[in-house]
């Protein structure tokens, strides 16, 4: 146990340990890890900010859908509105054509009345004539007594 | 065994001496032949065992955390690569939480004080016999008396390498001491605590007083730093010698020291790198 030059000698070896431990060693081992502590924070992050991305996405798709089923009760709506639009006008339209061809048929009906008036009319002071002409027994000129007969027909 | 019928003594003593190389005043150069031989040699004679194996068990040391670093891959590490960082974690971290100044040196030094310390401490672990035992007929070999041939095994046994890197230490302490606090700052703090007067003729007169106190702080840090796992460890080495006495008895008894003892060599390697680290910041913090 005495005290020689191992002293030194240890000394010597130690520093020289810890100058390679500190030049060759230490460095890479650190750098490694600093490296991983990087990448696994990267990968964390990456990862929080997918989840943040899903959640965004997730919520604007229900939002369109939101608003596309809004969106489709709306023209179903319209649609309606319009349907019954239409039924209404092509109602309205059907009625005033029936009133119009009712209208049409009535007044040719009374056309047709006071042309078989008229032809009746005629007709009868004919007759009424022919029947006077016999009675008389004599002819009557036409021309004579036209504004007689005349007279006659338009008091029928 | 060391010789042919070794007292117990004699076993002990043999086994507590280390393999020396020195000019010897008769002989020269040479490895000294016995334990008086050895410290006739004084200061310029150097423990070849020591040396060897210590810096063997740095070689191995650093090979180890090389190849790791040189492999590491900032994927998911393997095995080795696994063992290597979570090693360079735990330093890593009981340095930062200890010293809040800025350095480079000081975990790479950290670290290799936590493992080399380890690893030599580890050697206590080899059964006694075994490495001296091979050391000698080695030795024998060579045509060198086997009786004579001295080795021991574990470096931290040595007061010597102990010593050489708590005082490694010590010299770090004083260099940052004086790169924080400049040559005054230094001599302040060994003049100006723990006594002190505003009145200028009574601070003179604390000034020897503050000093030797001081010095005695300062000193006892490098030295009780080498003792205390030099003793340790000294101790450990003792008690399984004296194990190994015994007879048959010395299995059992064999086994549970040296489950205890594991646990005594993680620590003290512990305790000399956190030492370091405590004294170190305490050199760089302000007080």
């Amino acid at each position: 146990m005495n005290l020689n030059l191992t002293l030194i000698g240890q000394a010597i070896a130690f520093a020289v340990f810890v100058w390679f431990c500190m030049k060759f060693v230490w460095p890479p081992v650190m750098q490694a890890l600093q490296e991983r502590q990087k990448k696994i924070a990267d990968g964390l992050d990456a990862a929080s900010r997918a989840t943040r991305d899903l959640e965004l996405a997730q919520e604007q798709a229900n939002e369109t859908l939101r608003e596309s089923k809004e969106q489709a009760a709306e023209i179903l709506e319209q649609a309606r509105k319009r349907s019954t639009q239409m039924i209404e006008e092509a109602r309205d339209s059907a009625r005033l054509e029936g009133e119009r061809m009712i209208n049409n048929a009535k007044s040719e009906i009374e056309q047709e009345i006071n042309r078989a008036k008229e032809e009746l009319r005629v007709q009868v002071s004919r007759l009424a004539i022919e029947g006077a002409e016999r009675i008389l027994e004599a002819s009557i000129d036409e021309k004579q007594h036209g504004q007689l007969v005349d007279k006659l027909a338009k008091e029928l | 065994m060391a010789g042919t019928n070794p007292t117990p003594t004699e076993y002990i003593q043999h086994h507590l001496q280390n393999l020396t190389f020195g000019r010897h005043p008769e002989h020269g150069w040479s490895i000294a032949h016995s334990a008086q031989e050895a410290s006739e040699m004084g200061f310029w004679a150097i423990h070849l065992d020591t040396m060897g194996w210590s810096v063997a068990l740095g070689v191995i040391f650093l090979m180890i955390f090389r190849k790791a670093g040189m492999m590491a891959t900032t994927g998911v590490p393997s095995g080795l690569q696994n063992f290597v960082e979570l090693m360079v974690e735990f330093v890593d971290n009981s340095v930062k939480e200890t010293f809040h100044g800025k350095s480079r040196v000081i975990a790479p030094l950290s670290l290799t004080i936590f493992c080399w310390v380890f690893l030599m401490n580890l050697m206590d672990l080899v059964p006694v016999d075994f490495l001296p035992m091979l050391a000698q007929k080695f030795g024998g070999f060579f045509g060198a008396d086997p009786e004579h041939v001295y080795f021991k095994v574990v470096p931290t046994t040595d007061v010597n390498a102990t010593l050489g890197m708590s005082l490694s230490v010590f010299a770090l302490v004083i260099f940052y001491t004086i790169r924080a606090k400049g040559f005054t700052g230094f001599i302040g703090d060994l003049t100006l605590h723990p006594f002190n007067s505003p009145n200028k003729l009574i601070q003179a007169l604390f000034v020897p007083v503050n000093f030797v106190l001081e010095a005695v702080t300062l000193l006892a840090k490098p030295i009780s730093l080498g003792l205390r796992l030099f003793g340790n460890l000294y101790a450990g080495e003792l008690i399984f010698i004296l194990i190994a006495i015994v007879g048959l008895w010395q299995l059992p008894l064999h086994f549970t020291w040296a489950v205890f003892h594991l646990l005594v060599i993680t620590l003290q390697a512990f305790i000399f790198m956190m030492l370091t680290i405590v004294y170190l910041s305490m050199a760089v913090e302000q007080h």
